[in-house]
């Protein structure tokens, strides 16, 4: 806890209260209609943020991100961290008695928060990028160059450096990347060509 | 000839804001046989049916159509009218120009077009009708009620304290149901047992009531006020008329440690055995199954001990042959297996236990005498958690319906637990807390306000072992918050079924069930005790998960539709059924194999010599519901239906074509 | 038998490499024919499917156009979950694997039905556990193992059906069978943080520190996996905890590398001292090397 040795001033937050709009109902719309996943059938359980192994570290809990997706706030949903933590683990598809797919729609709000160039999470979202374009580059993961390209981008230049040297030594490190990079290559670009 | 009225209803906006019925009116008027062609805003009022009366009077009308809703609705209305105004009932048909015409279309022009043919046909049909009179079926005044926890019990109180003799048959060795396996009973945490036990016993000791326990029914013949039952009564193996239930036998038998049925498995029984103090009867019944004499030979020592010679290896299961008018279904409810869920541990978890295990353990009878104990090692229970809506309200089991008593169970099982074990901790998770009876959430806000039970707004979505206790990971959503409980005990408010065999013995009575294995009745909001067969009603958790209270009047309910039954003299039934020209039919009997209802039967047809001419089909007409399958079915077009005959059949087509 | 179409995954020549070596080592003494996907791709894994969904679709359906048999196997059950999902997927929407035909340009789909097994299916299952048994030649006597599952193998398990998703059994009988003595542990599917790891290592040292201690907690000698990532986070790490004062010292081990021991496959085929937390001492206690 920082300790200030002057009061500092207090600033109410600006928390509006939701206005419930045409505009909301669309968002809510469009998620469903992206992920194929009926998100307006949730109840609110809560058994999904109960089994998530990283709730814990959510800014947003899972139940409370389809509730906002309910809601319309698309704002709050794409700028939350929290989509960006879900590992993808299944354990919210597993157990929803809803037969709704948390996981899916999670994957959905990161689809949309790209789009709108909305990311809450660095490092993850570089994460992403820097394997995407690792297997684009060489067609399989090249480790090392997986981990080299995040540290730098990311800014945490000496993480896990303890490790390189031992990784090494037990020869868990290729040295040659693989090279069929360009059907990935040819795939990526197909996609692209889709958006336009 | 005929003289055909037709009286055409406004039903206010629902029929006249979508069909001109002055239009309607008007071309009736020029239709040949129709003398009387009138509409009017409200047909079904007092001033409505006045018009119909004094029509048949002044116009000597020969045939009505009343030109209005659904026939569901009102026909028993307009049928009535003309009764009094000396017409036959079955002369007065309904045209159906609102359900199947007004309410369903939005172009005026062609509504009307319609509604002008509908009633067009109608007229040609109601020309070729006769005068029908209405069957008289005679009534045994006896009843069955199949099912004797209290739903079955109150009903037959009910229906013996009318007068009538009533069979109860319940296929466990003692009444009582579920309700005798209860601790305490919400609201008011009445002993359960204490306000059961005495109508257990005023049961057993009504002069009108027939008891068979240890009994179910094989097979059901008739109809409506002449069923013909036949009840398999099961070998006890011990002689009613002379045990006294001194309990020797009991005390006597080697096979101490068979899983008790009604303590859910957490006590243990003999192989002869009385399933708890206060059964009725209090006869002891001997499991074959767990028998040792009748697995290997050998022991009979209850026989020997018993003072009376009350032990009879050789008894044998009776049929037992009734002839009752009416029929209770009161089957009751089961719960779903409470290791349907692996993430729950899928029953590997000795401590974690259903709703009923619990009231076991909670009742001063019960296999630990009252004390809350673990099943798995018998400590002391500190710490519970009780979790709401297992299985009820998830979609992913196949149970979308809510329980309805499990958030009321859950808050009394909290509020005794905090009685026994008063610095123990009680966590209840739950979805919505749903207490809308006289007393409930008076009574769910004692177990917050008074007891310090903890409520947690969320499912649990993972239970494991830790160190000796139950690790129930679960959420409170209100605070958005993941939660862990460590518990000693976890008790899940598992969901409510029918009981087992509901659907085979439904299908026996031709009472169909839902989606969900309950029996259906016949109307969700009108009819909530009869079913759609006659004769045959429902009280209780048969029909759908419900408390004692509303059980108990249900049962009520039940009975008093029997009780006005038995107070005829006959039950009349529409005459609207098939009937078979024994002149033309050759005995082929399609009729019978297409039959829904089983009403076909084989007549004789003999000449004065006595000697068989031919077998012809016969339609019992207190069990023919008048479907006309078998007027299809007919090759040769001997069967047809009174009121709904070929010759109108064909006149209402040919009145659509020639327009 | 027939020959399986072999999806080695990426971290097969990196940092899982003795599950790769293992794997065909146990496979090539039992027969099991394995060919390598010839120029296969990488099936995306999470980041794919957590930001494209078409282009994990797409990778998918590229890898089953390039298979040469309709057989497929693989030892990730990352790979194995994103193969059947995608599978699932495209099975059931038929405009969806119109729209992912038209950007993978397949030549050699038509008319084939695929089956993706992860390599305990192929052993327990195809192979048979009692054939196992029979070809065991040096019990694991008196090793006590942690299986551990993790997430994708077994979830969800309406696409996966792969074994009970809470306390799945397969790889337990595994251990039996080949004279090992499964533990019982409440910790089988928990999740490890998967990919986080590098984004934000914090939340795999609190999940992994559970699990390691949960599989401690039942007296387990080793932890035996079936997935690379899982792998990873549980033995490597083991490194940044003891930093933090908690050490476990629990080895990890490819479920392949105890079945190869326990074939009598040498230990040098089988990629032992790749782990990080060493198993040799344990191992030479119970004298199984």
């Amino acid at each position: 806890m920082k300790q200030s040795t002057e009061r500092e001033q207090f600033t109410p937050t600006d928390e509006t209260p939701i206005v419930l709009t045409e505009e909301a109902r669309r968002f809510t719309q469009e998620v469903i209609r992206r992920s194929g996943e009926r998100v307006d059938w949730c109840y609110q359980c809560g058994k999904c943020t109960a089994g998530c192994p990283v709730a814990f570290a959510m800014d947003i809990e899972p139940s409370r991100v389809m509730r906002l997706v309910q809601l319309g706030q698309e704002e709050r949903v794409l700028k939350s961290r929290a989509i960006w933590l879900c590992v993808g683990c299944q354990t919210c598809t597993t157990r929803c008695p809803q037969e709704i797919d948390p996981a899916k729609i999670m994957d959905t709000l990161r689809e949309m928060a790209l789009e709108k160039g909305l990311v809450a999470d660095r490092e993850v979202a570089t994460f992403f990028r820097s394997f995407l374009d690792n297997i684009r580059r060489h067609g399989r993961l090249f480790e090392p160059a997986l981990v080299l390209q995040y540290n730098l981008r990311s800014g945490h230049l000496f993480q896990d450096a303890d490790k390189g040297p031992l990784m090494l030594l037990k020869g868990k490190l290729p040295l040659i990347p693989s090279r069929n990079g360009a059907i990935v290559q040819r795939i990526c670009e197909a996609l692209e060509g889709r958006k336009k | 000839m005929a003289r055909i009225g037709v009286f055409i209803c406004h039903c206010g906006e629902n029929i006249a804001r979508t069909v001109d019925v002055a239009k309607v009116r008007d071309a009736l008027a020029k239709h040949p046989g129709v003398v009387h062609s009138v509409d009017y805003r409200y047909m079904c009022s007092a001033p409505g049916q006045e018009l119909i009366r004094e029509a048949i009077k002044e116009r000597g009308l020969t045939g009505v159509v009343v030109a209005a809703c659904s026939p569901h609705m009102h026909e028993p209305t307009f049928r009535k009218a003309c009764a009094l105004a000396g017409l036959n009932p079955y002369l007065c048909e309904m045209a159906n120009i609102r359900e199947h015409c007004s309410w369903v279309h939005d172009d005026r022009e062609k509504a009307t077009e319609k509604a002008i043919e509908l009633v067009r046909f109608l007229v040609e049909k109601v020309k070729r009708n006769r005068p029908l009179m209405p069957i008289r079926v005679p009534i045994t005044k006896r009843a069955l009620v199949i099912g004797g926890g209290i739903a079955g019990i109150q009903a037959a109180l009910d229906i013996a304290n009318g007068g009538y003799e009533v069979i109860l048959v319940e296929r466990q060795p003692s009444i009582g149901g579920h309700m005798a396996q209860l601790s305490e009973t919400f609201p008011t945490l009445d002993c359960s047992q204490c306000i059961l036990t005495p109508k257990m016993v005023e049961v057993r000791q009504h002069p009108n009531i027939r008891l068979l326990t240890y009994s179910e029914v094989e097979d059901v013949k008739g109809y409506v006020g002449n069923f013909e039952v036949t009840i398999r009564k099961k070998a006890r193996y011990v002689n009613e008329e002379v045990c006294t239930g001194c309990g020797a036998c009991i005390q006597r038998c080697p096979q101490k440690r068979i899983p008790s049925e009604f303590d859910r498995g957490l006590g243990r029984r003999t192989a002869i055995y009385i399933p708890f103090p206060q059964a009725v009867p209090n006869i002891p019944v001997i499991d074959r199954e767990h028998c040792a004499y009748f697995r290997r030979g050998g022991c009979r020592l209850c026989e020997k001990e018993c003072p009376r010679g009350a032990i009879d290896f050789n008894q044998q299961d009776q049929l037992i042959t009734e002839k009752v008018g009416a029929i209770v279904l009161a089957t009751g409810y089961d719960l779903i297996p409470s290791d349907l869920y692996s993430e729950y541990g899928g029953g590997r978890y000795k401590d974690v236990i259903d709703g009923l295990q619990f009231e076991r353990l909670l009742s001063a009878s019960g296999p630990t005498n009252g004390e809350v104990l673990r099943p798995s090692d018998g400590k002391e229970v500190k710490s519970v958690v009780f979790i709401s809506c297992v299985g009820s309200r998830d979609r992913s089991k196949g149970i979308p319906y809510c329980s309805k008593i499990c958030c009321m169970y859950v808050a009394k099982h909290a509020i005794l637990f905090k009685h026994k074990v008063h610095d123990g901790q009680a966590f209840v998770f739950y979805m919505d807390v749903r207490a809308a009876g006289k007393g409930y959430e008076e009574f769910v806000r004692r177990a917050i306000e008074e007891e310090g039970v903890v409520y947690l707004r969320g499912r649990v979505s993972k239970i494991y072992q830790q160190d000796g206790k139950l690790i129930v990971r679960g959420v409170d959503t209100l605070s958005g918050v993941p939660v862990e409980i460590p518990a000693d005990l976890v008790v899940l408010a598992t969901a409510i079924k029918a009981s087992d065999g509901v659907t085979e013995l439904a299908q026996k009575l031709g009472v169909p069930v839902d989606a969900h294995g309950f029996l259906s009745e016949a109307h969700p909001k009108l009819r909530p005790v009869e079913t759609q067969v006659a004769g045959v009603f429902l009280a209780g958790a048969c029909q759908a998960p419900k408390d004692i209270p509303d059980t108990v009047a249900q049962a009520s309910g039940a009975a008093s539709k029997v009780l006005s039954m038995f107070a005829q003299e006959a039950i009349e039934r529409e005459p609207t059924i098939a009937k078979v020209n024994e002149q033309t039919c050759v005995g082929c009997f399609e009729c019978q194999r297409v039959c829904p209802y089983r009403a076909i039967e084989r007549k004789e047809i003999r000449d004065r010599q006595g000697n068989l001419v031919k077998v012809v089909a016969y339609v019992n007409p207190g069990v023919c519901a008048g479907c006309g399958a078998c007027t299809v079915a007919c090759r040769n077009h001997s069967v047809d239906l009174e009121g709904f005959a070929e010759e109108q059949m064909f006149a209402e087509l040919n009145a659509i074509v020639a327009a | 038998m027939t020959a399986y179409a072999y999806f080695p995954g990426c971290s097969a020549h990196g940092t899982a490499k003795e599950y790769d070596q293992s794997t065909r080592s146990v496979c090539a003494k039992l027969g099991i024919e394995l060919q390598e996907i010839p120029d296969w791709v990488c099936c995306g894994a999470s980041p794919a499917h957590a930001v494209n969904p078409l282009l994990s679709l797409a990778l998918v359906a590229k890898n089953l156009d390039l298979s040469p048999s309709e057989q497929i196997v693989t030892g990730c059950a990352a790979c194995f979950n994103r193969f059947k999902t995608a599978m699932d997927t495209l099975q059931h929407d038929r405009p969806l694997w119109e729209q992912v035909k038209q950007i993978v340009q397949p030549s050699k789909l038509n008319g084939r039905e695929f089956r993706i097994a992860h390599l305990l299916e192929v052993l327990c299952d195809d192979f048979g556990i009692d054939n196992l048994k029979g070809q065991v030649t040096k019990p694991l006597k008196g090793l006590k193992v942690a299986c551990y599952y993790g997430c994708l193998l077994v979830r969800p398990p309406k696409v996966m059906a792969f074994d009970d998703p809470d306390n799945p059994t397969k790889m337990d009988e595994l251990m039996k069978a080949i004279g090992a003595e499964p533990v019982n542990w409440e910790f089988k599917t928990e999740c490890c943080g998967a990919f986080h790891a590098v984004p934000h290592p914090e939340i795999v040292l609190r999940l992994t520190d559970r699990i390691l201690q949960a599989a401690k907690d039942a007296g387990a000698d080793v932890i035996s996996v079936a997935c690379p990532m899982c792998q990873i986070n549980l033995d490597l790490r083991q490194i940044d905890l003891k930093k933090r004062g908690k050490t476990f010292d629990v080895p990890v081990l490819y479920f392949t590398q105890l079945l190869g021991l326990a074939l009598g496959i040498n230990e040098n085929e089988l990629g032992l001292d790749r782990l990080i937390v060493d198993p040799k001492p344990i191992l030479k206690a119970k004298e199984l090397v």
